[in-house]
Formats: structure tokens, C-alpha cells, sequence
């Protein structure tokens, strides 16, 4: 696609900005401990005996972490938006979010039923591999549900409603486990904030991957997003296989959400927010807004774990009311000043 | 070689209902205009003709391939299809808009070459859209729209064009221009082929400027000529129940129109 000079401009700009923003908000996150953002405590952290541990093995994991789930949750919500071509679809459309919460509630039922014959150590790899890897299945496993209820991916409104249908369908689900076993609640609860502040380097590891792999993906199909803003017929009057481009959009989509709630559980509103504030700085063709999306992604959730950490230290927000406070605001601000574009 | 569809029986159903009734309509090299009143199956027809609309019956025969059953990019290569209202989304300009017509030719994947960009620059030229090529398409009237649209079709370079009320949204000047825009893609190109151009249209006046005029009624072809057959003029005064006639106009084959009280 070729994009015009007032475009590159503003894209120039944009990116430029966002750099800035996340190499600042970065070094916030590294230096905000439990007395908030304080650069003389960071400075006593890194002479102290334990500089390695807390800066190395705490803050640095869940900074980038942090930087690497709203990436993926950005470009989440750009693929999402794109294929149904419309402003208000997030990431967790589709059945995702109901599939990885009731998979989050069954492994804590899990344990607490198995609570007694299960070591302490049992306990813990459960509760902390345990729920990751069903959080992903999870999620997963609600959006296939959704592609088997809606034979396929050829009829966007059939995969919408038949995403709404899984979801309330699992959170019943989910809902009747918790009654039947109260621990689970709490779990369950966390889960729904979400929270950065598990992010170590294995899940670094996983989430770079993740990302290094999606990202390029989602751009090489970034052109049939294009087409499909003409409309979906005149999208296939252009020789686009639509159920086979929508499914493998589809397939992306949920991998990188599942990844992204895996890892911090339902981040409300980074997804939808992020590809609105790209468009609303710098629009363009699928090729820039995905990836610009995913880098918006990462400024808001950096931005959002540093807030959450230093507003009411040495305690913490979850990251997920930070986010949704401050995305619900602006998509507020937004539809009273100029509507949703 | 140039192109020809055709239409074999084509039933459509629609909501358990037949929208077109065993249509056979042969669609030559030339400018064809399908007329008729709101609800004949112009549309329709046009989307069975683009391999676009399931059939319940019949078949779309191009040569010697099966319209419905080619290959999505090689269909796209032979047959260009534009869509009636022109909604779109997202936030493309209009050159990227333009561009998309290419994927018909190059597929997602390739990076657009030279001849791409002249093509592109050939078809917003011929609708007069060049001068906004850089302006989105969400800041655009919806007759600017409707001509961008219309040079996202040419750039395909699909010899085969359909156009579903091409001339929506534009004022008199634009139509007329536009008349003549069909008339010239429809003329014998110097290697000896000739395109398809087939439109769906409203408005009389233009229509009987085509080479052909097909006149739909109720799912059906009830009149297909020249326009200037007396037999079609007959037909179209018919279908639209004495709201027009059509008449011969002095000096020519062209033909005036005349809307009753």
C-alpha cells in the first residue's frame, strides 16, 4: 500500500512518541518498588544486598512482561476489529475470555478438592504452571467451541452471536463451580482483574516468542484486512478465500489473546483502546495500524503496571481497574466529543 | 479472446423465496444495461453473474469454466464486481483504495510493481478521483466515494465488468460522464478484445445510451434489445406500468424519455 507523505508524517510522529513513552515508562517500572515510584529507595535497592533479586528477577521480568502482554493485546484487538470490521470488537470476543476464566475456576476447584492429598509443592506448580497452561487451553478451547457452534468462520454475524452464546454458556458453567466450591471464587476473582505481578522470566520467554511469531503473521494477512473494508463480497469478488482468510485471522486473534490472559488474567479495555488511539493519531492500511496497535498495546499496559504499583504503595492495584478506569474514561471522553470512528 | 458469461437457468432463493426464476441471459462483449423496477432481481442477477450468490438452480458458464465453481483469484482475474451503496470501513485513502483493486491481479502477498502503480493512476484518472488520491475515503461525499469505488473495479483489469448502480450518488455532469466512461471500456481494444461492461442501472436515460438493455421483472428477463427496438421500448413502458415512455429521439438511434403524470 502506498501511503502519502502527511501519512508518514504522522506515523514518524507517532512512533516516535511511543518509543519515548515506553522507554520512559520502562525505566519507571524498574524503578518503582513497594514506596512507590522513589528514585532514592531504587538507588538503596541496587546498593542493597538483594539488587539482583528484586531489580533482576521482579521488576525487569514485569516491566517487559507487562510491555509484551499489551502488545499482544493490542494486536489482538487490531485483528479483531479488522475482521469484523468494526470499532468496538475486542480481543476477547469469541468466547476466549469465558473459555480461559472457566479453566482458571476448574484448576482451583482442582486443588482446593484435592487440597489435602496434594503437597505444598504439588500445590504451587499447580497454582502457578498449572493455571497459565489452562488459562491458554482455555481460551482456546472457548473459541473453538464458538468456530463448532458457528460451523466455521464463513459468516461473521453466525461466529459473533455464536461467540456471545459459548461465553454465557461458560460463565454459567463457571459460575455454578464456584458456588460448589467457594475457594475458587477468589481465584476466579484475581483472574478477572488481572495482575502483572506474576510476570517472571519464563513467561518472558514464552510471550517474546509468542509475539515474535504472531506479529509477522497478522501483518503477511494484513492486505485482506484491507479488503475486507470494502465489504465482505467485494473482498471475494477480489479472489480472497474468505472462510479460510477469516478462520487463520480468526486463529491468530485467539492466540495471541490467550497468551496475553495466561499470563495476567482479563486485562479489561488495552485491547480495544489501542488500535482507537492509533487511528486516532496517525490511520492508515492494516500493515502499519496492527503493528502500531501492538505497540500502543505495550505503552498501555507498561504505563497502566507502573500506575498500579505506585498509586497506593507498597500495596497494589489490580492492573486490570487501572486499565479499565482509564480506557473506559477515554473511550467515554471519545464518544461524547466525536464518536467512535 | 474476448469474454462472455452465461447465465444457464439460474434459480436464486432467498428466505425460501424465488428471487430469480430460471434466468438465461447471454452476456456479450459490449455495454449492457439491466433495468427493471425495485425488486426484479437486477441486483441479484448481477451477484449470480459475479459467482458471488449460491444458486438453487443453473449454472453461470464462462467458456468453458463454471462460474460458481472456479477458483476465487482466478475468477477474480476474468470478472470484477461492484457492489450497489458503496459501504466501506476503515480508514484507507483513496490511492490504497485504488490499489486494492490489484489483489484481482497480483494476489495479497506481492509488493506492487511499477505497472500496478500505472494501472492504479489510469483508473483514477479515467473517474477523475486523482486529485484526492491522497485524502481519505471516510472524508469523501458519497458521489467521490462511488467514483473511487468505481476506479477500485477498473484497476482490476478484469475484462468482464459488473457494475451494480455504478451512478449512485452522482450528480448529472458525473453520469454523463460516466455514460461515456462505459461506453469507451466497452469499445474493441487495439489487440482485437473487447470487455463485458454490464450495469445495473435506474436511470432510463443512461441506460438507453448501452449497447444492449436487458428489462427484469418479478426474478425474470422480459425484454432484452437494442435500445432503440421498438419492442424493447414497449417492454420497458410495461414493466414501469406507465410511468415512462420511451420513444425514438429525432436524429439518431438514441432514444428520449418521457415520465407521465
Amino acid at each position: 500500500m502506498t501511503a502519502n507523505d502527511a501519512d508518514l508524517r504522522a506515523r514518524r510522529r507517532l512512533a516516535l512518541a511511543m518509543l519515548t513513552l515506553i522507554a520512559i515508562a520502562a525505566v519507571a517500572g524498574l524503578v518503582t518498588g513497594t514506596r512507590g515510584f522513589s528514585p532514592s529507595a531504587f538507588w538503596a535497592d541496587l546498593n542493597g544486598d538483594q539488587a539482583a533479586l528484586i531489580v533482576g528477577e521482579i521488576r525487569a521480568p514485569r516491566t517487559l512482561g507487562a510491555a509484551l502482554v499489551g502488545a499482544l493485546l493490542g494486536l489482538g484487538g487490531a485483528l479483531a476489529q479488522g475482521v469484523f470490521r468494526n470499532p468496538l470488537a475486542d480481543p476477547y470476543l469469541l468466547g476466549s475470555a469465558a473459555g480461559a476464566g472457566l479453566a482458571v475456576v476448574l484448576v482451583f476447584a482442582g486443588v482446593s478438592i484435592a487440597g489435602a492429598s496434594l503437597s505444598l509443592a504439588a500445590m504451587a506448580w499447580l497454582e502457578r504452571v498449572g493455571l497459565v497452561a489452562a488459562a491458554f487451553f482455555g481460551a482456546l478451547a472457548g473459541v473453538a467451541m464458538t468456530l463448532l457452534l458457528a460451523q466455521g468462520a464463513v459468516q461473521t454475524m453466525r461466529l459473533l452471536l455464536s461467540g456471545v452464546v459459548v461465553a454465557v454458556l461458560l460463565g454459567a458453567v463457571s459460575d455454578l463451580v464456584t458456588v460448589a466450591s467457594p475457594d475458587a471464587l477468589r481465584g476466579k476473582q484475581a483472574f478477572m482483574l488481572g495482575s502483572t505481578s506474576f510476570l517472571g522470566w519464563d513467561a518472558i520467554g514464552l510471550l517474546a516468542v509468542g509475539l515474535a511469531a504472531l506479529l509477522p503473521l497478522a501483518l503477511h494477512r494484513a492486505r485482506a484486512l484491507d479488503a475486507l473494508t470494502l465489504g465482505e463480497d467485494s473482498a471475494a469478488s477480489l479472489g480472497l478465500d474468505l472462510p479460510r482468510v477469516r478462520l487463520l485471522l480468526v486463529a491468530l486473534l485467539s492466540a495471541s489473546t490467550a497468551l496475553a490472559v495466561a499470563h495476567v488474567g482479563l486485562v479489561a479495555f488495552v485491547g480495544l483502546v489501542a488500535p482507537h488511539l492509533v487511528r486516532r493519531h496517525a490511520p492508515g492500511a492494516h500493515g502499519w495500524l496492527l503493528a502500531a496497535s501492538a505497540a500502543m498495546g505495550a505503552v498501555l499496559l507498561l504505563t497502566a503496571d507502573v500506575v498500579s504499583r505506585a498509586v497506593i504503595a507498597p500495596h497494589e492495584l489490580p492492573v486490570g481497574v487501572v486499565t479499565a478506569v482509564v480506557g473506559g474514561s477515554y473511550l467515554f471522553v471519545l464518544l461524547r466529543r466525536r464518536g467512535l470512528r | 479472446m474476448s469474454p462472455s458469461l452465461e447465465a444457464r437457468d439460474v434459480r436464486v432463493q432467498l428466505g425460501g423465496r424465488d428471487v430469480l426464476h430460471s434466468v438465461s441471459a447471454q452476456i456479450a462483449p459490449g455495454w449492457t444495461a439491466i433495468v427493471g423496477p425495485n425488486g426484479a432481481g437486477k441486483s441479484t442477477l448481477l451477484r449470480a453473474l459475479a459467482g458471488l450468490q449460491p444458486l438453487a438452480g443453473g449454472q453461470v458458464r464462462m467458456q468453458e469454466h463454471t462460474v460458481q465453481t472456479m477458483h476465487a483469484r482466478e475468477r477474480a482475474r476474468h470478472i470484477a464486481w461492484l457492489a450497489q451503496g458503496g459501504e466501506t470501513s476503515g480508514d484507507l485513502s483513496v490511492r490504497e483504495t485504488v490499489e486494492l483493486g490489484r489483489i484481482a491481479q497480483r494476489g495479497l502477498l506481492r509488493t506492487l510493481s511499477q505497472h500496478d502503480a500505472d494501472v492504479v493512476a489510469q483508473a483514477m484518472h479515467a473517474t477523475e478521483c486523482s486529485a484526492w488520491a491522497a485524502r481519505r475515503l471516510t472524508e469523501l461525499s458519497g458521489g467521490e466515494r462511488q467514483r473511487v469505488l468505481l476506479a477500485r473495479v477498473l484497476a482490476t483489469e478484469a475484462p468482464v465488468l459488473l457494475l451494480d448502480e455504478p451512478t449512485t450518488h452522482l450528480d448529472a455532469p458525473h453520469q454523463v460522464a460516466l455514460a461515456r466512461l462505459f461506453r469507451r471500456l466497452a469499445q474493441p481494444l487495439a489487440d482485437g478484445t473487447q470487455r463485458a461492461v454490464v450495469t445495473v442501472l435506474h436511470d432510463l436515460p443512461i441506460a438507453l445510451r448501452a449497447d444492449r438493455v436487458l428489462v427484469m421483472q418479478a426474478g425474470r428477463v422480459v425484454a432484452d434489445g437494442a435500445p432503440a427496438s421498438t419492442g424493447l421500448h414497449r417492454a420497458l413502458e410495461q414493466v414501469f406500468q406507465g410511468a415512462v415512455r420511451v420513444s425514438p429521439a429525432p436524429g439518431g438511434a438514441s432514444v428520449a424519455l418521457a415520465l407521465e403524470d
